[in-house]
């Protein structure tokens, strides 16, 4: 065993990750929710909205908490569109095309990123970076606790969104009635996109972004949405926060490239054996 | 709906079979060579993903288990390459039931047979990136042996008409399962899992003979590829592009159709080199142009290139017997 000198940020440190993994799940459990389908362009848009992150404070010196509030309705927008405008008359109501829909998208955009930015990585260079807040026990990154906290608001605006304006009760009623409204299905398809911008706002600072970088997060997301049952938006919080502290003990006791393989396999072991979520109800 | 016959299928591989005598041209070959590979791929995930309704995004899986271990029994055990061939093609079968058990017993379907397949895919990728065997990060050269023993030859044509060999086999396969009881009782799953089960079918038991013979002969393209190409690593292996070439290529040509495959390669690897040709060798584009390929087909033709084509000849038949019978009339 491990002494909790390293167990302890360990830990803290997979809870402040898992935040924002937390808050790319959301994103997809709360499409899944009301759409009742899995976004395969998810991560293949959480990487556009890190370069967009990214450009944004290259070109235009924007700090990637300041272009959160410029990206977030940016991406809104986006989702919206490509939820009215390509995959709801694309997919002719089928689930199957829907998915094979959304895993073109997915295609499309991966590869214009490649195709216009190369595959080399890239990082921001943030004088606050590496600054980090002294716990006692822990020193934790500054920019990942301010992320932890950003996702917690986010989490809880969303959750006021949801329970309390006409739109949100509009998405809660398509959720449980299956009422096809194409607004109601693009505006959720903007949120769960919008939740991709702040994700990749938070993710910058500490993070590098490359054409491949979504699909990292995007598996892991799944995970945790199916982790915390699908639609769930508490669950995948939930599940974001134990994934990430996973992560984090797997990385240290199985080093880095077989820490993922922990998660996969939990993954597997989940959709096989509780497909219906470890919280959520059977489907 | 009636398929081609055998006939049909015999006089397309004949066809085909002529081109290395007709150009000399190692361009020519090499990008059909290429197209009958992918085609052979597709033909494998068009059994359960077109007759069976259940679609694969991780047939990689089976592509790169049959690329991995022709390379490895013949690189570390010295053993014969044909035979090697032989045992990557049972070994990705293997893998194909192992996965099909584990799945539809806990009946994942739709969105969640997707993900897990993908998934499925995903760890196969990153184990073979580490794990000695699969030579890590580095991957597996096969040595250079340029005799039919070991499955290597002096000019293309003979891996031209190998692929075309494979290629023939699963159609013959397809259309052998879209005449029989078997083929008749994967597409009432595709159509009504729920009915076809009402109706006596063991519908575990069907999706999971069609991913066990879809994932063989996947394993064959896998293979293939090692020998054509000498070289394999995880990326190649089981990496993406072939879970999505293996999906795109069917969808294009014709989803649930016998010749839907090799119609869809030869569309999109056409597609692929025109874009090489015009923007030269630039990394991605010819993604995008297959994403988006893939959006237009499923939005505009659901039924692929065979489908428009039998549109065209039914508009076509429709219009002979409107303008005859306005004349006899």
């Amino acid at each position: 065993m491990l002494s909790p000198v390293i167990l302890v940020p360990a830990i803290l440190n997979g809870l402040l990750t898992g935040a924002v993994y937390g808050l790319i799940a959301l994103g997809l459990t709360l499409i899944y929710g009301v759409l009742h389908i899995i976004n395969f362009a998810h991560g293949a848009l959480l990487t556009a909205a890190t370069f967009a992150a990214f450009f944004a404070h290259r070109f235009l010196g924007l700090d990637p908490y300041l272009a959160a509030i410029v990206l977030t309705p940016l991406f809104f927008a986006l989702g919206y569109c490509l939820q009215r405008f390509v995959i709801g008359p694309a997919a002719h109501g089928e689930d199957r095309n829907i998915l094979l829909v959304t895993l073109g998208l997915a295609v499309v955009i991966e590869n214009l990123l490649l195709y216009a930015f190369g595959a080399d990585t890239r990082t921001l260079n943030l004088d606050y970076a590496f600054n980090v807040v002294d716990l006692g026990i822990a020193f934790l990154a500054l920019p990942r606790v301010i992320g932890f906290g950003v996702v917690l608001v986010v989490a809880l605006v969303l959750w006021l969104i949801l329970s309390l304006t006409d739109t949100g009760k509009a998405i809660r009623a398509v959720a449980k009635e299956k009422l096809d409204v194409g607004h109601i299905y693009a505006v959720t398809f903007g949120l769960g996109t919008a939740c991709l911008a702040i994700a990749a706002c938070l993710l910058i600072p500490t993070y590098y972004v490359n054409p491949h970088i979504g699909n990292a997060f995007v598996l892991i997301a799944f995970t945790i949405v199916v982790l915390g049952g699908m639609g769930s938006v508490t669950g995948a919080l939930v599940g974001g926060l134990f994934i990430g502290v996973v992560e984090s003990l797997c990385g240290l006791y199985l080093g880095e490239s077989l820490g993922q393989i922990g998660i996969f396999v939990m993954f597997i072991l989940v959709l096989l054996f509780r497909p219906s979520g470890l919280l959520g109800e059977r489907a | 709906m009636r398929g081609p016959s055998i006939a049909h299928i015999v006089l397309v591989i004949a066809v085909l079979a002529t081109v290395p005598l007709l150009t000399p041209s190692n361009v020519v070959l090499n990008f059909l060579t290429v197209a009958l590979l992918i085609a052979l791929v597709g033909q494998g995930w068009n059994v359960l993903g077109g007759y069976g309704g259940q679609y694969s995004f991780g047939h990689a899986a089976f592509f790169g288990t049959g690329a991995y271990v022709t390379a490895i029994l013949q690189m570390r055990y010295g053993v014969n390459a044909w035979i090697a061939f032989a045992l990557g093609i049972a070994a990705g079968a293997l893998v194909g039931a192992a996965i099909g058990a584990l799945t539809f017993r806990s009946g994942l379907k739709g969105s969640y047979f997707a993900l897990v397949t993908l998934a499925f895919a995903e760890v196969l990728r990153i184990l073979a990136s580490v794990a000695p065997i699969t030579g890590a990060g580095v991957g597996i050269l096969i040595t250079l042996d340029l005799r039919p023993q070991a499955f290597q030859f002096q000019s293309r044509a003979p891996f031209y008409w190998i692929v075309l060999a494979l290629l023939a086999v699963s159609l013959i396969i397809v259309r052998l399962i879209e005449r029989s009881r078997f083929g008749a009782w994967l597409v009432a799953v595709r159509e009504n899992e729920d009915a076809a089960k009402a109706v006596g079918v063991d519908t575990a038991r069907v999706k999971l003979a069609a991913m066990t013979i879809s994932a063989a002969i996947t394993a064959a393209g896998g293979g293939f590829y090692v020998q054509y190409f000498l070289f394999i690593d995880s990326g190649i292996a089981y990496g993406p592009w072939i879970s999505i070439e293996a999906l795109l290529a069917p969808i294009v040509g014709g989803i649930g159709t016998v010749f839907g495959p090799l119609i869809g390669a030869l569309v999109v690897k056409t597609l692929g080199e025109l874009t090489k040709l015009i923007a030269g060798d630039a990394p991605g584009l010819d993604l995008v142009i297959y994403g988006g390929v893939l959006i237009l087909i499923v939005a505009f033709a659901p039924h692929g290139i065979a489908g428009l084509l039998t549109d065209l000849r039914a508009r076509f038949a429709r219009l002979r017997s409107s303008v005859l019978g306005r004349a006899h009339g």
